[in-house]
Formats: C-alpha cells, sequence, structure tokens
C-alpha cells in the first residue's frame, strides 16, 4: 500500500497531496506525521492541496486532525495552495477549517511557521 | 422534451467512490456548469457516495445527464439497503459536529435539487442534482 | 375523429402547393421581411418545415400538440422562437408565424370536394384548436428565451458591479455597492479569490458603504467570503460600517467576527501595518503650495 511521502523543509515537514485520498491512507498519513513530527521536532507541517480539484468533509477532517494532533505536539500545520473553486465550495460545505493556519503557497506557508518563532505584534487598533 | 443519459454505477468500495466523482465531473462540463458549479457538485456527489458505501453498507448511484431544452444539469439519485435514517431533519441539521456527520445538509447547500426518503431499517435513498440555466 | 384527422393530413398533403404559397403571402403581408432580418428563401423553408411536421402529426391521428408525433413540429416552433427571440422581433411577430397558416388550410378544406359540411366544420374547428395550441407554446418559448437573456445580462450587471482593485502590493480593496444577495456573493467571492492568487494578496479589505442594510443574512454572506478568503491564505478587513449598520446589527445580535474599521483608510493603514509597511512623509525643500501628489510615500 502507499504512503504519502513526507519531506523534510527546515523545520517544517511538507506533505504534498495528489491523489484522492481513501480512510487507510489518511491513517497512515497521520501516523507518519504524529513520528516524524516527534523525531525532527518539527515546529510546522505545511500541507500542499494545490493539486486537489475536489476537498469533501473526509479530507476536511483529516485536515483538522492533522491540526489537532500537531497542536498537542507544538507544531504549526499549514494548509496551503487550496484552489479558489474548493474554497468556495469548503464554506459552503460548511467546512471553514478554523482550527488550520492557511496561505497561498509553500513559500508563505514557511513564512507563517518561522514568524511563530517571534512574537509578532497582532494589535490593529493603532496604538500609535 | 427532456432527454437524458443515466449510467447506473456501484457503489461499494472507495474506487466506486472515486469512479462516481469522475463521472460526475464529466456530465458536470458537458452540462456547461462552471468550475465552481462542476466542483460543488462533485463534491456533494463525493459526500453522499461515502455516506452510501459506510453507512449504507454499498448501494448504486444513477448518474445523469439531463437537457430539458432550456436548461441542463446532472442529477444522482443514490439507493442503499442499508439501516436507513430515523431523523431525517436531525440528520440535515447535524453537519458535521457528530464526528462521521452525514454531510447531507452540506450536500444539499452544494446541490440546486436535492431530495431525501429514508426508512429505518429498510434503506435510504437520496437525489441531488445541479442545473445551469 | 381519427378518420378526420387523416383525411386532412390527405388534404394537406396533395395541397402544398397551394398552402405554402398562400401562407408566405400572408406573413410577408402582415410585414414579417420588412425588416429585413430575415430572407424570403429562409422563411420560405421554415414554412415548410413546419407544414410537414405537422402533416406528419396530423397522420398519427393525434390532436393534442403536446403529443409524441407532435415533438418534431413543436421543436422546429421552439428553435424559430428562440431565434427570434433573440434576433429581436415581437412576440406578435413570432406567433403570427403560426396563426397565419389557418387561412391558408381553411381555404384548401374548404374547396375539397366530398366533404359534408359537417365534417368541413368540425376540421376547421380542429385546425384550429390545434394552431392555437402550437401559437401558445411559441409564445411561451419565446417568453423563456427573453427571460434567460435577461437573466444573462443581469449576470453580467452583477459581474461589472463588483470589481476588485488592488491597493497595494498584496493588499486588495472590493467596493461592494448595492444588496449582497446570495448570488451577488457567488460572484464577489469568484472574482475575489481569482484576484488573491493572481496578485498573490495577503489581505482584502470589503468596503460595504454601498451596501444599504445589513441584516442577518447579508452578515452571513459577508462571513462566507471572509471564510473563502481565509482559506486561501489572506485576511479580511470590513470598512465602510456606517452608524446605523453598526446600530442595526447590534439590535439584530449579528456578528462579524472580523476585523471591521468605519473607513476605507483605516483598513487600508491596518493593512499597510500588516503587511509590514508604513506611510511617511518626505522632507520636502518646496514651500506648502508647491505640494504635489508626490509628497507622501509609501514605503
Amino acid at each position: 500500500m502507499d504512503r504519502i511521502p513526507i519531506l523534510k523543509l527546515g523545520d517544517a515537514l511538507l506533505v504534498t497531496v495528489q491523489v484522492d485520498m481513501h480512510d487507510q491512507l489518511a491513517t497512515a498519513l497521520e501516523e507518519d506525521l504524529t513520528a516524524k513530527i516527534v523525531a525532527h521536532g518539527a515546529k510546522g507541517v505545511l500541507i500542499d492541496i494545490s493539486a486537489l480539484e475536489i476537498v469533501d468533509s473526509f479530507i476536511g477532517r483529516m485536515l483538522d486532525n492533522i491540526a489537532a494532533v500537531s497542536r498537542i505536539l507544538d507544531a504549526d500545520t499549514v494548509v496551503v495552495g487550496m484552489r479558489p473553486a474548493v474554497a468556495i465550495t469548503l464554506v459552503e460545505l460548511g467546512l471553514s477549517l478554523t482550527g488550520v493556519k492557511t496561505a497561498l503557497n509553500v513559500e508563505r506557508g514557511m513564512a507563517l511557521i518561522k514568524t511563530r518563532a517571534t512574537p509578532r505584534d497582532d494589535d490593529d487598533d493603532g496604538e500609535d | 422534451m427532456t432527454t437524458a443519459k443515466t449510467e447506473r454505477l456501484d457503489l461499494r468500495t472507495f474506487d466506486d467512490v472515486v469512479r462516481v466523482r469522475q463521472h460526475t465531473r464529466v456530465l458536470a462540463i458537458e452540462a456547461g456548469l462552471s468550475l465552481v458549479d462542476q466542483t460543488k457538485i462533485v463534491t456533494a456527489a463525493s459526500e453522499i457516495a461515502r455516506n452510501t458505501v459506510i453507512h449504507g453498507g454499498g448501494g448504486v448511484v444513477a448518474v445523469s445527464l439531463l437537457d430539458e431544452g432550456t436548461r441542463k444539469g446532472v442529477r444522482l439519485v443514490f439507493e442503499d439497503q442499508g439501516p436507513g435514517i430515523a431523523d431525517i431533519e436531525q440528520a440535515l441539521r447535524d453537519g458535521f459536529t457528530s464526528g462521521d456527520g452525514l454531510g447531507l445538509g452540506g450536500a444539499r447547500r452544494l446541490s440546486n435539487e436535492f431530495a431525501i426518503a429514508s426508512t429505518a431499517g429498510v434503506g435510504t435513498k437520496v437525489t441531488i442534482g445541479h442545473w445551469k440555466g | 375523429m381519427t378518420g378526420e384527422l387523416g383525411t386532412l393530413a390527405n388534404i394537406v398533403s396533395n395541397n402544398e402547393g397551394k398552402i405554402l404559397p398562400e401562407w408566405l403571402d400572408l406573413l410577408k403581408g402582415s410585414g414579417v421581411l420588412q425588416s429585413g432580418r430575415m430572407k424570403e428563401e429562409e422563411l420560405a423553408t421554415q414554412c415548410r418545415g413546419f407544414l410537414h411536421a405537422l402533416r406528419d402529426g396530423l397522420a398519427s391521428g393525434e390532436s393534442d400538440s403536446g403529443h409524441e408525433s407532435y415533438a418534431a413540429a413543436r421543436e422546429i416552433l421552439a428553435d424559430f422562437s428562440r431565434s427570434r427571440a433573440i434576433q429581436g422581433f415581437s412576440p406578435r411577430e413570432t406567433a403570427t408565424f403560426v396563426f397565419s397558416l389557418k387561412q391558408p388550410l381553411f381555404n384548401v378544406v374548404n374547396r375539397e370536394k366530398g366533404l359534408a359540411p359537417a365534417v368541413v366544420v368540425q376540421t376547421i374547428w380542429t385546425i384550429t384548436a390545434l394552431l392555437d395550441q402550437f401559437g401558445l407554446h411559441t409564445v411561451e418559448v419565446y417568453q423563456k428565451s427573453r427571460e434567460s437573456i435577461i437573466s444573462r445580462q443581469q449576470r453580467e450587471i452583477l459581474e461589472l458591479s463588483t470589481p476588485v482593485v488592488k491597493l497595494w502590493k498584496g493588499i486588495l480593496a472590493l467596493p461592494v455597492i448595492g444588496t449582497l444577495d446570495s448570488e451577488r456573493t457567488q460572484i464577489v467571492m469568484e472574482n475575489l479569490l481569482q484576484a488573491i492568487v493572481t496578485e498573490g494578496a495577503e489581505i482584502a479589505i470589503i468596503d460595504i458603504t454601498g451596501v444599504p442594510t445589513v441584516d442577518t443574512l447579508t452578515a452571513q454572506h459577508l462571513l462566507k467570503t471572509t471564510a473563502a478568503a481565509r482559506l486561501m491564505g489572506a485576511d479580511c478587513i470590513i470598512s465602510g460600517i456606517r452608524p446605523q449598520i453598526a446600530q442595526t446589527m447590534v439590535h439584530l445580535g449579528v456578528e462579524l467576527n472580523v476585523i471591521s474599521k468605519a473607513t476605507l483608510a483605516d483598513a487600508f493603514q491596518v493593512a499597510l501595518r500588516r503587511t509590514g509597511r508604513a506611510i511617511t512623509k518626505l522632507k520636502s525643500a518646496a514651500p506648502d503650495n508647491g505640494k504635489s501628489l508626490d509628497d507622501d510615500r509609501v514605503g
């Protein structure tokens, strides 16, 4: 049975989802990611879904699960490359994936993970 | 005058779910649906197909390309002889909060045609469709 | 009943040479070719096609225009109506095509030898009823075609009225004018997400100064849009919330879980800061009245 390859990218792990995922493949991915986060002390997980034309509730739940597990292991999960049609459909489905960070591409996603190390100024109310 | 092109597909395994998605996509393109609408109906089909396999114990789906002259569309009718849904209203409202949520409400929002009939202990029949024009 | 329809079918077959010219003359007389939108050969071909289809349907013995045997006739009329609707003919001109066939048919039936008066009357009644049904069918198809043209135009207007503007690198603005219904929201989302991809935008400012009211439904649409943008990695700021709208929202218990600012300018400042930029004034050597547009530079 195929397992989805996980690459190390600096402090993060990169997963590129290109095939339709079934139950066993999803479970295997979650297991592999968990193991690797611990093994490498990864600070983040980047999941590249730019190849996916369809993201249904099953994949959505998988992404949420990965994010939840990663969070416990003190790693951020960033989903990158979602296609516009997929984003619109997910929102209509009622899946906003609030537990997951998002970015336009891998480069931006990496930047998100790196900035986690330095505390960010999130205050937008013009405290000048 | 309505013309229809229908194909019946078995829904027993995950590969069948993939096949239903691909077939739906092809018909959606033929019906002239926009990319977003194609994505919506294929995703809705995926949701119900998974339900049929996982909760319905397997079943069949009839996928049709319909042409009514002034409008074209894709319709899918899923049928299974599974345990059925006791409270349809509840299932439509559930969303994904109940873990293995049936995604029925979501599929309904993604389609512009939706019908469901289910009897506990007998089976379930779900119809979804998306039209253009 | 079947007998007289069969007879009628024969009469039509045998007298086609008389019916068609008479029909064409009536149509020309009613001014159908005057505007030059259609050529005579085209019209003649359509007349012939419909007459044949009508004759075939009559031969089957059915007097209901909705029956299967008249499917070809209905198709011809439907194509005719649709193309007339697109070319801008009036509904009257379109229906006249069918109704003006009555006279020629009455004439040949009347002139037919060997028909009892009662049969003549019955046959003429059948023609009238049948052609009336076809006439109505023509008008209905015409109506539907006009409606679909109008809704296509409406959609085009919607698309033009929700432009996405690039304010700065990575910062988009979406001025929404008018009500935000669900169809509009779909277009807004599609335009916005496409722009996010094309511009690599990180922030989208949705300005609702031009939105008259924000009720629960509108708020849901706004939230959907911001959620979709977020899935693509862009954050949204809502600006242009007028005092009345703020009050209405509070009274309705509507919550926008997104940063909101009163003006687009405020939102732009926030967006700049979020993307690591600020506006600085240049130390200009020129006196105040020599100020040009270049004096404020965004770094």
